[in-house]
């Protein structure tokens, strides 16, 4: 039980002092010894977590650290509850943030500020495992606001650029909008149950009837809050933005953990969500159409990191989908693949940006299948998982969360699978534009050094095998993370899928097969002759649209952002120009005329002085007297 | 002492006080009107003996000797009131040659 206590203080204790030692020593440390150490502290953290993880009971640990709120009737502890959940999550963060970390050294080695950059990963490494490890609402809530922070930080990374601060802005503003929710979300539960503990909120909500208002409330707040984490409409419009900051932080934040951390939220929470039919849903929709959504704005993005970022926000969608039928182990699991995959596309397309030194345009790549052969294999592997290519790991998560959806919602599957079709397109098309044909650009390529093509490697081979983590009962399997998540979320426990093993064969044969044509189909438009998009003045209506984002930025900017800068423009010509300054100003300038005035009474003549005291005096008798 | 406080009594209170009133309207006015600072001076001690002399009045009138106590702290904060007086009265002198208060005009903004 020591020994737990120990090893859960570790985990997040490593890389807050990484963060703190890099980030006090920043101008003394060279670039690479602040990657090493970095990477050091994410990496025994992994250690850590790892040793939690094979003396893993079964059971949920809370290790109390110290009261930190004890006001009345608050009693917040700072606590960490350590259970399947949580371990789980926390081997996601370390294990891949390791990986990121090492790839970093790389990728970074000529910038000047590589150790802020480290110290900053540092910092987010150890806010996301706060965010996953905590025992209440408001331990995860610092770690929820810690991730956002270091996502501003590492967005506008490279501060010279005014699109890329905008950019980072733009993540963070949109992040509040969430927390709002999930603040009041909090207050909502503190009033109904008088607590925060994530223990006795399900304790206590798990006893509440089905469609209990307050529960449907404080459900759909906690869900707007991870809308906004998690990328989902309508708040993910930050997401493809984020996308300004260094490549690495793109795979780690914005694909691997920090976007899971709504996902998370939901399953913590999942009891609740279990008793709020409606907001299920609503998370079903939502996520059923942020998977379309997503996935056909990739189609035609010509920017490499665009495509996976979109591509982000669609997978993100199917586990919002799953979530929203309840079969929150299937979202867990492709949480977890995705992960894996997603961390190695965006490493692989850092590698090729690395090696056309920083092109990021698809149109002026090509032919780099001889020249990158490692990143072009690894890139290859993580195109066929996310497709959902047996026996890779995105066949199994993705088929999950399908077979689930059908379950539930046919039409919603037949959404699910039309996006799994264009998620084929966009993959193919980017890989062929990329690796094959031939080179369109100027640079000169060449292969990323062994120190960012070994994380591409590691990663390969768990996309490749990541599948095995949850094999389903008709292919022989036994569901190990289902159950193994089980222990720890009891929503996960109430699951059930309702189909026979027939209708799970021909699910999964048609929406392989669906895949294997339209990757058919991309290899006839871009594998073997090249077909380039021209302008988006030249294309047709639809197509034009999908590839202007659906103008989601623009309507956002003409619903909000032109009569909120309207509405400010207003306040200050009139509100602050006719009003504020000049009652503040006023008021200055009258006590300044005052004292001018008044000033004259000091005359110098000492028995002037001599009289008005004796005035006072006088009037103060007369007052006196006659007064009182 | 005790044939002090009957002498005392042998005046009428009404005289005090009406004593007292014209010594602290002359010393007022003294200090109000006139320009010689030494006269000036001289005018508030006046001020401040009327005010002894009405206490001790009132002390044997009342046989309570807080008052004759409270005269001995005035005389004591006149004759430290005075030396400070007297310095500015002789810095006074020797900077301007002259002992009129009109000279200390500086005491403004």
């Amino acid at each position: 039980m020591v020994k737990t206590d120990l090893l859960a203080l570790l985990v997040p204790a490593l890389p807050l002092l990484g963060a703190i030692i890099i980030g006090f020593g920043r101008r003394r440390l060279k670039g690479n010894t602040a990657g090493m150490l970095g990477t050091a502290m994410v990496a025994l953290g992994f250690v850590a977590s790892l040793l939690l993880f094979l003396g893993h009971d079964g059971e949920t640990h809370i290790v109390h650290l110290f009261s930190w709120i004890h006001v009345g009737a608050m009693d917040i502890p700072f606590a960490f509850q350590i259970n399947a959940l949580s371990l789980w999550m926390m081997l996601i963060v370390t294990g891949i943030g390791t990986l990121i970390h090492l790839y970093s050294i790389g990728y970074m080695h000529d910038d000047p500020r590589m150790a802020t950059f480290f110290a900053q990963l540092n910092l987010f490494s150890f806010s996301m495992l706060l965010l996953v490890m905590g025992a209440n609402f408001l331990v995860t809530f610092i770690g929820w606001e810690g991730v956002g922070l270091c996502s501003y930080l590492l967005i506008g990374f490279w501060y010279t650029t005014p699109e890329f601060n905008y950019a980072g802005r733009k993540a963070f503003v949109m992040n509040r909008i969430g927390d709002i929710g999930m603040v009041l979300a909090m207050a909502l539960m503190f009033y109904q149950f008088g607590t925060l503990n994530y223990v006795d909120v399900m304790k206590q909500g798990g006893m509440m009837a089905t469609g209990n208002p307050l529960i449907v409330t404080a459900t759909l707040l906690l869900f707007l809050g991870a809308t906004g984490k998690s990328a989902q409409l309508p708040l993910l419009t930050w997401l493809p933005d984020a996308m300004a900051g260094p490549t690495p932080v793109s795979a780690l934040i914005h694909a691997a953990t920090m976007v899971t951390a709504g996902i998370f939220l939901v399953v913590r929470s999942s009891v609740l969500f279990q008793l709020a039919p409606y907001t299920q849903d609503i998370i079903l929709w939502v996520g059923v159409a942020t998977a379309l959504f997503g996935a056909t704005v990739g189609l035609f993005q010509n920017d490499i990191k665009k495509v996976l970022a979109y591509s982000t926000v669609s997978q993100l969608g199917y586990m919002f989908a799953a979530l929203g039928v309840g079969a929150y182990s299937a979202g867990m699991f492709h949480v977890t693949t995705h992960a894996f995959f997603k961390a190695l596309l965006f490493l692989g397309a850092g590698s090729v940006i690395h090696a056309l030194g920083g092109e990021q345009d698809i149109r002026k790549m090509g032919g780099l299948k001889g020249v990158t052969k490692t990143t072009y294999m690894t890139f290859l592997i993580a195109t066929l998982a996310i497709a959902g290519i047996p026996p890779l790991s995105g066949f199994f998560s993705k088929d999950g969360i399908l077979a689930s959806t059908f379950a539930e919602s046919p039409l919603a599957y037949g959404v699910l699978v039309f996006a799994a079709m264009l998620t084929a397109f966009y993959m193919f098309r980017l890989l062929f534009l990329t690796f094959f044909g031939t080179y369109r650009g100027k640079a000169h390529p060449h292969e990323s050094p062994k120190v960012m093509t070994v994380p591409l490697m590691v990663l390969a081979v768990l996309s490749a095998i990541g599948g095995a983590l949850n094999i389903p009962h008709i292919f022989g399997g036994h569901d190990w993370l289902k159950t193994f998540l089980g222990t720890a979320a009891d929503g996960i426990g109430m699951e059930h899928l309702e189909l026979s093993a027939n209708t799970e064969w021909m699910l999964m044969a048609l929406s392989t097969t669906l895949v294997v044509l339209t990757i058919w189909y991309t290899w006839t438009l871009f594998g073997k002759k090249t077909t380039l998009d021209g302008d988006t003045a030249d294309m047709p209506f639809l197509k034009r649209l999908i590839a202007k984002r659906w103008m989601l930025d623009e309507l956002y900017a003409s619903l909000f952002e032109k009569p909120y800068g309207w509405i400010s423009k207003h306040f200050f010509s009139i509100g602050e120009k006719k009003v504020a300054v000049p009652l503040t100003v006023g008021t200055g300038k009258a006590a300044l005329g005052l004292g001018e005035w008044l000033r004259k009474v000091q005359t110098g003549n000492t028995s002037f002085y001599l009289f008005g005291m004796m005035a006072g005096v006088v009037i103060l008798l007369i007052i006196t007297y006659f007064g009182g | 002492m005790e044939n002090v406080m009957t002498a005392i009594r042998v005046v009428p209170l009404d005289h005090y006080l009406i004593l007292s009133f014209l010594l602290f309207s002359i010393g007022m006015v003294g200090a109000l009107v006139r320009r010689n600072i030494i006269i000036v001076i001289m005018c508030l001690e006046l001020m401040l003996n009327s005010v002894n002399l009405l206490l001790v009045a009132f002390s044997a009138y009342h046989s309570d000797p807080g008052g004759q106590i409270m005269v001995f702290f005035i005389m004591l904060v006149a004759a430290a009131e005075v030396t400070v007086g007297l310095a500015i009265l002789v810095l006074l002198k020797r900077n301007t040659d002259s002992v009129d208060m009109n000279q200390l005009n500086r005491l403004k903004w």
